[in-house]
């Protein structure tokens, strides 16, 4: 199963616009969209095997990648040691009794016979739990969050190197999908879709409240770059250099490189998602995977747990979307939990998803370059569609300024056309399974 | 009287606003429940085109402010209601002809129904900022309040206050019509019953003779009329901004799944408990218990159980518990 001609064909037509980005536009323009696009095929690949090898819905993509961008902070930003002095020991305190309360919760529930008795003593544990854990946790949190509150007021990260959270933050997104997976898989198909929704929200609402975590709503900036930044690149004789031959300003041509640096070290990480997802998806494993996606009933009836695979797909999917977040967040250099929106991270990567063509990898690699050029580039578009459009009105009417205006919300119009387009008339994709 | 002023005090900040916050709810879950038991999909689109329809009585109550309509004391956008219902019903049967009819028509998996509502989503979503942007507008004119909390204290000579907005007031009273005249509908009148029973076995109320583009036609139209009402209602009360919309989703779909989805009256009672279980968890007690409690012991810290940023996290919790113990909902679902 690999490419054919045709998908080149689609691969050269989609590098070739991006050349024209390039050249007509800026190439500082052209590398930026072709970053975020190879990201964006990594969260493509990981809902690509949720929705394309096991049919599961998951709208949770953004709760995922932002807990894979926490990870970037936690291990490259260096630890604050006032703030693990002042409350640290609290803080985790605090959290290990909240686990365990609800740990011993569940134990109550599998111990005790059902009945009244049982309901109370969960209740009791629960409240108890409580009460010590917030006596505990809470005055902690101050704490932490009164050190230096206008650059810190968090615990700080490992200091670690950054290259080292794409790995964890794909272990966090995957122990996430394994506790919600645990709950709603097994049920009917759209309870997960909607317990991955709650959970994003939740994740989401995490990061903006906890300030002794990530700093909250506060941002943490500045965080360690795996490759040199722009500004480190300018001094440099060879940078210099191919300025003067390419003809182009010193700070452009460091920034391009900068971010060819990224473009390196992402394609390093897609090409091995890739090549492992379709050596799996070609083993027997995959072709299970498929048996099970499109018959459940027979598949079980050969005796496959599907639960259990749903399980595995699960998790392991929502981990390669947090791996993609990992990598947005060291490539951006700053957690902004503001910034999260549902539309952008996740319901765009399903569009991705089935533009490319459920259930084939390179269908959405594809997906999410065609969709996230669409993206960046509909908007100026739009404005000058708009501009174009209301040409005949005079030029301080209030009717023109509000249609200028609002010509960013076209991409959002466009997005779903294009979704619905697909579904209506090619509903197997760009790049269809085979 | 310190029960007294404890249990004022509960209402004013908890009992009034959750009852509100309830039946706007319920209306939109009742939507969801319905779209999910005659069309058989979980209708993603549903926040987004409540906040179109919000926008239709929005231009609706413009234009009619700027001929010198006005029913005060009660805001001039009750009067246009039905001008986003009419709009509504036409976006939403527009959209089942361009899109839902195809897929029925291939008999689709259900989840492409969804996929296709996502679609919706996010076209509706873009003709809902491209006409109102993305920041708050408060269209809520008239006499705001029923009584204040002033008014109430210098009436009752309580110490604790309470007030009523007239937008809760105007909510509570609609939703309970509203839901009167549904539930009538669904079990007195022929469209209501063969409503039923096409929900019930698709292929025997095509033996009995019901028309099933009829009952979608039905089905989309009632739908239209809870958004719109649905919407209106909670931009009354809580000001109007899309992308609080979008996020009401969650909550009207555990609301929906709490009480069975496809079972109307598990949609309202869901949509309370919601409601209640959001607001009752990030309320501070403390001013309540400070009535309560013996003289000395009254509470020191907010007895806020959680902050109010995690109110989705009530909803998730409540909808877990529902899926671990019992997937079907309090009242078994599928069948209206």
């Amino acid at each position: 199963m690999s490419l054919t001609a045709r998908d080149l064909g689609l691969f050269a037509i989609m590098g070739a616009v991006l050349a024209m980005v390039a050249m007509f536009q800026s190439p500082q323009l052209a590398v930026t969209i072709l970053n975020m696009s190879l990201i964006s095929a990594i969260m493509a690949l990981g809902v690509n095997m949720q929705w394309g090898y096991a049919g599961l819905f998951n709208v949770g993509i953004m709760g995922f990648t932002a807990v894979g961008g926490l990870a970037v902070v936690l291990i490259a930003q260096p630890p604050v040691p006032e703030a693990w002095a002042a409350g640290g020991l609290g803080v985790l305190l605090g959290l290990m009794l909240g686990v365990a309360t609800i740990l011993a919760a569940v134990i109550v529930y599998k111990k005790m016979t059902p009945g009244k008795l049982r309901g109370l003593a969960i209740f009791g544990v629960l409240l108890v739990g409580y009460l010590v854990t917030a006596k505990i946790f809470g005055p902690a949190k101050q704490a932490v969050q009164a050190v230096n509150p206008a650059s810190e007021g968090y615990l700080g990260g490992a200091g670690l190197p950054v290259i080292m959270a794409w790995p964890v933050g794909a272990v966090f997104a995957a122990g996430i999908a394994w506790v919600i997976g645990k709950i709603s898989l097994g049920l009917r198909s759209d309870y997960l879709a909607i317990a991955t929704l709650g959970i994003s929200e939740i994740v989401i609402a995490v990061l903006k409240h906890e300030r002794w975590l990530a700093r909250g709503v506060n941002n943490v900036t500045g965080i360690d770059r795996p490759v040199p930044r722009p500004v480190d690149l300018q001094p440099v004789p060879w940078v210099q250099s191919l300025a003067d031959t390419l003809g182009w300003s010193l700070s452009q041509t460091a920034s391009v490189i900068s971010g060819l640096g990224y473009s390196a070290l992402f394609l390093i990480v897609l090409a091995m998602l890739i090549w492992l997802a379709e050596r799996a998806l070609n083993s027997p494993w995959g072709r299970m995977m498929r048996a099970i996606r499109d018959n459940e009933v027979s598949a079980r009836a050969m005796g496959k747990d599907v639960t259990r695979r749903h399980l595995m797909i699960f998790v392991l999917g929502s981990g390669v979307c947090g791996l993609a977040g990992a990598m947005m967040v060291s490539m951006d250099g700053q957690l902004t939990p503001g910034s999260y929106e549902p539309l952008r991270f996740t319901f765009l990567v399903w569009v991705m998803v089935i533009v490319g063509g459920s259930g084939n990898n390179w269908g959405s690699v594809l997906g999410a370059f065609v969709i996230w050029f669409l993206w960046v580039q509909v908007e100026p578009a739009g404005r000058w569609f708009m501009d174009l459009a209301t040409s005949g009105m005079a030029a301080d009417s209030d009717l023109r300024q509000h249609l200028l205006g609002s010509a960013a919300y076209m991409r959002l119009l466009t997005m779903g056309v294009a979704l619905l387009l697909m579904l209506r008339f090619a509903p197997r994709g760009l790049i269809p399974e085979r | 009287m310190e029960p007294l002023n404890a249990l004022i005090s509960l209402s004013n900040f908890m009992l009034i606003p959750a009852l509100a916050y309830g039946s706007q709810l319920a209306l939109g879950a009742l939507g969801i429940t319905l779209i999910f038991s005659i069309l058989r999909f979980a209708h993603f689109a549903h926040g987004d085109t409540m906040a179109l329809g919000t926008a239709a009585v929005i231009g609706g109550t413009l234009f009619l402010q700027a001929q010198g309509v006005s029913i005060d004391p009660l805001p001039t956008a009750l009067l246009a209601i039905p001008i986003g219902i009419v709009v509504m019903v036409l976006y939403l049967l527009a959209a089942d002809r361009l899109v839902y009819k195809y897929f029925r028509k291939v008999k689709a998996k259900p989840l492409t129904f969804v996929m296709a509502s996502l679609g919706v989503m996010f076209v509706t979503n873009g003709i809902t900022r491209l006409f109102m942007g993305v920041g708050e507008t408060r269209f809520e004119d008239g006499q705001r309040f029923l009584f204040t909390v002033r008014e109430f204290r210098d009436f009752t000579g309580m110490a604790e206050g309470m007030a009523l907005r007239s937008a809760q007031a105007i909510t509570i009273i609609t939703a309970l019509i509203v839901m009167v005249v549904l539930f009538w509908f669904l079990n007195r009148t022929r469209a209501g019953k063969s409503m039923r029973a096409y929900s019930d076995n698709e292929d025997l109320a095509l033996l009995s003779g019901i028309n099933p583009e009829r009952v979608v036609v039905i089905t989309w139209t009632i739908t239209a009329i809870l958004l719109v009402l649905a919407g209106t209602l909670y931009g009354l009360d809580k000001g109007f901004r899309p992308f609080n919309y979008f996020q009401l989703l969650l909550p009207m779909f555990a609301a929906a799944i709490l009480g069975g989805l496809g079972s109307p009256i598990g949609a309202i009672v869901g949509a309370y408990v919601v409601a209640f279980a959001e607001l009752g968890i990030t309320y501070a007690w403390r001013r309540v218990f400070s009535y309560l409690m013996p003289e000395g012991l009254e509470p020191t810290s907010m007895m806020q159980l959680l902050p109010v940023d995690y109110k989705f996290a009530v909803t998730f919790a409540i909808l877990v518990i529902v899926l671990l113990f019992r997937p079907t909902g309090i009242f078994k679902g599928k069948v209206i």
